[in-house]
């Protein structure tokens, strides 16, 4: 018989931008350990996971991660009051800061466990860092810098050359041939996701990617790469392929070992014709194309919950090369009620508890 | 002797699939039959044999698309270095 597991998990916005929530969801309903009761985690009303009812159990809005540590915790406790959650898995890169910050409190007062990097990890691989992450791990990355403000564009062609790429410090990221497409895009980024914006010396190539588990103790305990072939307008993979690039493998694994990182993390490289390895950027956690993964015969996000629950992991040796995945949308038909529901009381779902 | 790279997949419809770099192809029979040969592990003069007994073509006209061919397939990194 399968153990029975609550797990609550954010990233229900399975839009055209999507979240890793219900990706994470599929790969552990596969699970062959455990049966799940989903509990999804969501910031805004319209997170399409939200009215997915195969998919979660139930769900409860959640502060936005710049409410801070201590009421996001409360609202924590609250659910876990509710709901006795087993494992915690976050999906956004601007919740986790809050969420490392938590663990061990969560861990210890609610028994809610995760598997998460360190802040130290967390901070280090930072865009506004990756740099002198690269420096200390042996890594090859572009040259990068940070910026506060449009004065310090034109001095950039000192240390740069066009094209280069300005990226927000969490999302978001367009290349620029021109000082006007610098401050364009500047602006724009600024606007939306604050500073410092980051700017880094554009690499002709490949995008690879590599979705990867990470034990904490230099391990790692699987990983696929990925060739996306279908970009959105937004940059995300729409279609992608499953590839066997050994030269990627291996920097992966060098990563993971050399860091000990903890957890599920993308590591987004570009591939030069001379097949060379230029990191880009580390995600610090599954990406939303995690269940190709599992499609390969991998179940990371699974193994992920292992760790975190403290139980034996097999390190997965093998994946199947040349599987694709592709997206598409589907317009779900909702009840008004459903969405009065998790609009006015911050829940929804068939299966409600009353507090204890 | 120039061969294609050993893990590229040809299927029997064309359809080529590098697992390296996740590229596909799809040829057109001639092509296709050139690179069933090659993985075959047959030389340009067996290859080059094959194509004349089949199809009606002067031995100039094979060479030069012989050679585009094969320099088509190592542009795409198809073959070995």
């Amino acid at each position: 018989m399968k153990k029975q597991l609550t797990i609550a998990v954010t990233g229900l916005n399975n839009i055209d931008s999507p979240g890793p929530g219900i990706p994470v969801i599929r790969a552990l309903r596969d699970s062959e350990e455990f049966e799940v009761r989903v509990i999804g985690l969501s910031y805004e009303t319209l997170e399409p996971g939200i009215y997915m009812h195969e998919m979660v159990d139930h769900v409860y809005q959640i502060p936005f991660p710049k409410s801070g540590t201590e009421v996001i915790y409360g609202r924590m406790a609250y659910i876990n009051s509710l709901e006795n959650i087993d494992f915690l898995f976050p999906n956004f890169d601007a919740e986790l800061y809050n969420f490392i910050k938590l663990a061990d409190r969560m861990e210890k007062e609610l028994g809610i466990k995760t598997c998460l990097p360190t802040m130290n990890q967390f901070e280090s691989r930072h865009k506004v860092n990756l740099e002198e992450f690269g420096e200390k791990y042996g890594l090859t990355v572009p040259k990068s810098k940070m910026i506060f403000s449009p004065a310090e564009i034109p001095s950039l062609a000192a240390d740069f050359t066009y094209p280069m790429v300005v990226k927000g410090q969490f999302y978001d990221a367009h290349i620029a041939y021109n000082k006007a497409q610098v401050e364009a895009h500047f602006n724009k980024i600024a606007a939306k996701w604050g500073l410092p914006i980051v700017i880094q010396q554009f690499v002709y190539g490949t995008e690879v990617n590599i979705v990867a588990l990470g034990d904490g103790n230099g391990n790692t305990v699987g990983m696929v790469p990925m060739r996306k072939q279908y970009i959105t307008d937004k940059g995300k993979a729409w279609a992608g392929v499953s590839i066997d690039d050994q030269g990627l493998l291996d920097e992966a694994e060098k990563l993971i070992k050399e860091s000990k990182w903890k957890g599920g993390m993308e590591l987004e490289y570009i591939k030069t014709s001379e097949d060379k390895y230029y990191l880009l950027e580390i995600n610090p956690r599954f990406p939303a194309w995690v269940y190709l993964a599992v499609g390969c015969g991998q179940n990371l996000p699974e193994a992920a919950v292992k760790i975190g629950l403290g139980k034996k992991v097999k390190q997965y040796t093998e994946y199947e090369v040349g599987k694709m995945f592709i997206r598409y949308s589907w317009d779900m038909i909702v009840d008004m009620k459903e969405f009065e529901e998790i609009s006015t009381t911050g829940e929804l779902g068939p299966r409600k508890k009353k507090a204890s | 002797m120039i061969a294609l790279k050993k893990n590229i997949a040809v299927s029997e419809s064309g359809f080529v699939f590098n697992p390296t770099t996740g590229d596909s192809f799809s040829l057109n029979p001639v092509g296709t039959e050139i690179l069933r040969l090659m993985k075959d592990g047959k030389g340009e003069r067996d290859i080059k044999n094959t194509i004349r007994a089949w199809y009606d073509i002067d031995e100039e006209t094979l060479e030069k698309d012989y050679y585009d061919f094969l320099k088509m397939l190592g542009q795409f990194k198809l073959l070995d270095a």
